[in-house]
């Protein structure tokens, strides 16, 4: 069977995009947020939630077993879809944000100590920073930032002053959530390698506009969401090599994390129940498993084709409107584009365009240290999906235009 | 004019706009002519923060009544700011804490006040409350 190459076929397949929103066509442009599921992937949650629901890994029964099975060929798609060496190292957590804090804890509380350091950039979102800040409090470590330029891009060069010997981790973002820009994670993988530093990439976006290879990209850790993959909220992954996982002590202590418990010593399950203490979102990771199975029926190429006429249409015409200043200027981007527009507060046309049925995002964008160094209170984004369409990406300019027209 | 007859007039002017582009039209057109509040009033301790935008409150108490003054970053905010402060500038401190607002959900805008927004609006009618609690 070929696989689905249309944004038409694919938009049938996610119910959410039907309704209409204060009166009008909803025109979905928050994406980089969260994304809506297929069909596929709400069935199954709707059927575990009524009929297949047991918990896993614990019982005989014919429902524990069948939750189970759905569990771990979950992790073995998710594997695959990855081309990860192993499925155990497929650990489930309740999304991006807690595989980073996982690794923060674990990975600092070995091997972090006093006059170390952590690499990160200036583009990442808040779960990609608070973490480390946390990690270096506690071991007495220092956080040193790479920094981009005018047009959002990683200072390369500036990596190779900030990485020495006292650098234990670098931990950065495969694709900001504000400027959109595919960075170059390969270059500062083999200079961290180099050195013999792990890297750990944030992969909550990037994992929805690139290829992933686990295997040849060499990362040591990456970390993504379900909810932004078309799956459900409340899980997400967190890949680590076996070796750097099987080295590091667990975070959180419970069921199912255990070999033998006893008062005087415990010893641990190994990968990856290790890492997966008590009842695990285990319809959460059956549901993102589905998902990833709906992303194999995709051709990809073909979606990411259209997304490069998106972008060039974008660039050009919101560049004709004045007054915009659009941050993160790549020909590596994703449809993403976080703007301003003078004389006219983000909030305030975000608002407006709500009326009209488009939904965008407006404000700090968990990102306030990148906001900074960009001197803006505040941001309006549009980020597309693989179901957005360019006729929608004509709405979105027009319901701008209208928007401006009302507020300067 | 009481707080109830001033929300009354507001409820009818707005009765006026069916779509809702007309009604922030006119919210525009009303944080426009919201007079601008000094820099001097502008400062940290006035300032209520918020994802979406930043709100500054300023109180003043002259002959027992309370007169506020605000701004925002955004301007639709701004007009229902000026609304707010149509409604409770140069009131009593007891009319202000004996007050139970109606006319924002009367002109559907209660979206606007739910802490999803976080645009500020909530904060400040607290802010106006806690004013109000510590003069009377």
């Amino acid at each position: 069977m070929g696989k689905i190459s249309s944004v038409s076929e694919i938009r049938k397949h996610f119910p959410a995009l039907e309704q209409q929103v204060n009166g009008k066509r909803l025109v979905y442009l928050d994406n980089g947020a969260t994304a809506h599921k297929p069909q596929s992937v709400i069935d199954l949650i709707n059927q575990m939630n009524s009929r297949t629901n047991g918990n896993i890994h614990r019982a005989v029964h014919e429902l524990s077993a069948q939750t189970t099975a759905l569990y771990e060929s979950a992790r073995e798609d998710i594997q695959k879809y990855l081309n990860a060496a192993h499925p155990q190292e497929i650990i489930f957590t309740s999304g991006t944000t807690a595989s980073i804090n996982l690794v923060a804890y674990s990975f600092a509380s070995r091997f972090l100590n006093k006059g170390d350091a952590i690499i990160i950039t200036e583009a990442e979102h808040h779960s990609n920073i608070v973490p480390w800040q946390m990690a270096c409090e506690m071991r007495g470590a220092e956080l040193r930032v790479l920094p981009v330029d005018d047009r959002g891009n990683w200072i390369l060069e500036s990596l190779d002053k900030l990485l020495d010997n006292s650098v234990k981790l670098v931990a950065v973002s495969q694709i900001s959530n504000v400027l959109g820009i595919i960075n170059p994670i390969e270059d500062v993988i083999s200079k961290a390698h180099s050195l013999g530093v792990p890297v750990l990439i944030d992969g909550a976006q990037g994992v929805v506009h690139t290829k992933v290879d686990l295997q040849k990209l060499d990362c040591d850790f990456y970390a993504f969401s379900g909810h932004k993959l078309y799956g459900p909220t409340g899980i997400g992954v967190l890949y680590g090599k076996k070796e750097l996982l099987d080295s590091m002590p667990p975070w959180m202590g419970g069921g199912d994390m255990v070999d033998s418990v006893t008062f005087r010593k415990t010893t641990y399950a190994p990968l990856p129940l290790k890492f997966e203490a008590g009842t695990p979102n285990f319809i959460g990771a059956a549901a993102l498993g589905e998902a990833i199975r709906f992303m194999n029926q995709i051709d990809l190429d073909a979606v990411s084709i259209y997304e490069k006429e998106i972008v060039a249409f974008l660039k050009e015409e919101l560049y004709k409107i004045e007054g915009v200043k659009v941050y993160g200027v790549s020909d590596k981007k994703i449809p993403l584009f976080s703007f301003t527009v003078e004389g006219a507060y983000p909030s305030d046309i975000a608002m407006i365009m709500d009326k009209l049925g488009i939904a965008l995002r407006s404000g700090l964008m968990c990102a306030e240290p990148l906001m900074q160094r960009f001197g803006a209170e505040s941001m309006l984004r549009a980020s597309f999906g693989m179901y957005n369409t360019m006729e929608e990406a004509q709405i979105f300019l027009e319901g701008l235009k209208r928007a401006l027209k009302m507020l300067r | 004019m009481t707080i109830k007859e001033v929300e009354q007039e507001i409820v009818e002017e707005f009765s006026i706009f069916t779509e809702w582009m007309d009604k922030y039209e006119y919210l525009i057109e009303l944080g426009k002519s919201l007079p601008i509040i000094g820099d001097s009033a502008k400062q940290e301790g006035n300032l209520i923060k918020g994802c979406q935008s930043r709100v500054w409150l300023n109180a003043q108490m002259s002959d027992n009544k309370l007169f506020f003054t605000a701004d925002s970053d955004a301007i639709i905010t701004k007009g229902i700011i000026s609304l707010l402060v149509r409604v409770y500038s140069g009131r009593t401190p007891k009319e202000i804490l004996e007050a139970d607002i109606e006319f924002i959900e009367k002109i559907g805008l209660q979206d606007n006040l739910s802490p999803t927004r976080a645009n500020g609006l909530l904060s400040m009618i607290r802010q106006i409350k806690y004013y109000a609690a510590a003069y009377s």
